[in-house]
């Protein structure tokens, strides 16, 4: 299994949780409202919640089937780790699946290894964008570890403000 | 019959679920040509008033069948869409493609 990139010191952990999930498309919406529901004691606005829910959606199916290629094998699991560090959300997607080959490739708008799937190769670009950052980190073979940070509870300062 | 398809004169129309990603697109994609090809609808109309998450599975679907539809004229539509869907679908270039309804 790969070894996490550059872990980035912004604070101490103030909660986290780790959940393994097999491999099955049924698991995306399991994910996503996993951590959809880890989020809210951060008082998250709709906008950050759906921000978050569809680029945890996005990685983790790419796990799914490009990592382990649509196989739907229980055998196959997906390894989902976040932790919050005062109001920044870090979420760590990872497999040991086929691996990505040319992770900047990858990672162009519109490109995609399975257009029979009817892919359309937005999934980087729509975690890039909704995220504040995002790290991917592959190895072929070995398997895929995407790491994306984003910070919460914008929405209840700006209501202080007023 | 599915319900959450229905052929008026030359439309499929296809009433999208609460959540829309990879594992409900697949279903989703393989109806709705099904209706293409047996009703041979020109165009198609998605609407997403029951729909409150969207990833680029959904984009997908919208691609998919323009690319089925648009070589005979055919064209997309989209109503009911909120802020949220409305920014994927911009981000992903689509507005060229699907016409927005308000």
């Amino acid at each position: 299994m790969i070894e996490i990139i550059e872990k980035k010191d912004i604070g101490t952990i103030t909660n986290e949780m780790r959940l393994e999930f097999a491999a099955v498309s049924d698991n995306e919406a399991f994910a996503r409202m996993a951590v959809a529901a880890f989020i809210t004691p951060l008082n998250p606005t709709l906008e950050e919640l759906s921000d978050v829910k569809t680029a945890v959606s996005e990685a983790v199916t790419n796990a799914i089937i490009h990592g382990y290629e649509n196989r739907g094998s229980r055998e196959n699991k997906v390894c989902m780790y976040c932790v919050i560090r005062k109001d920044v959300l870090e979420v760590v997607i990872s497999d040991q699946g086929c691996g990505i080959e040319n992770v900047k490739r990858a990672m162009e708008p519109l490109y995609t290894t399975r257009p029979e799937l009817e892919r359309s190769g937005m999934g980087f670009a729509f975690m890039e964008a909704f995220m504040d950052e995002l790290q991917v980190h592959s190895e072929v073979g070995e398997g895929t570890v995407v790491r994306m940070y984003k910070k919460i509870g914008l929405g209840s300062w700006i209501d202080r403000e007023e | 019959m599915d319900e959450e398809f229905k052929v008026i004169d030359n439309y499929l129309m296809i009433r999208l679920p609460n959540e829309i990603d990879h594992h409900k697109s697949v279903d989703i994609s393989a109806k709705a040509d099904r209706y293409i090809v047996s009703k041979k609808v020109g165009n198609v109309v998605f609407d997403f008033e029951r729909t409150t998450f969207m990833d680029s599975s959904g984009i997908g679907i919208i691609l998919g069948r323009y690319k089925k539809i648009s070589c005979f004229g055919g064209r997309v539509y989209a109503v009911n869409v909120d802020s949220r869907i409305r920014r994927i679908l911009l981000l992903s270039g689509l507005e060229n493609i699907v016409e927005i309804m308000e």
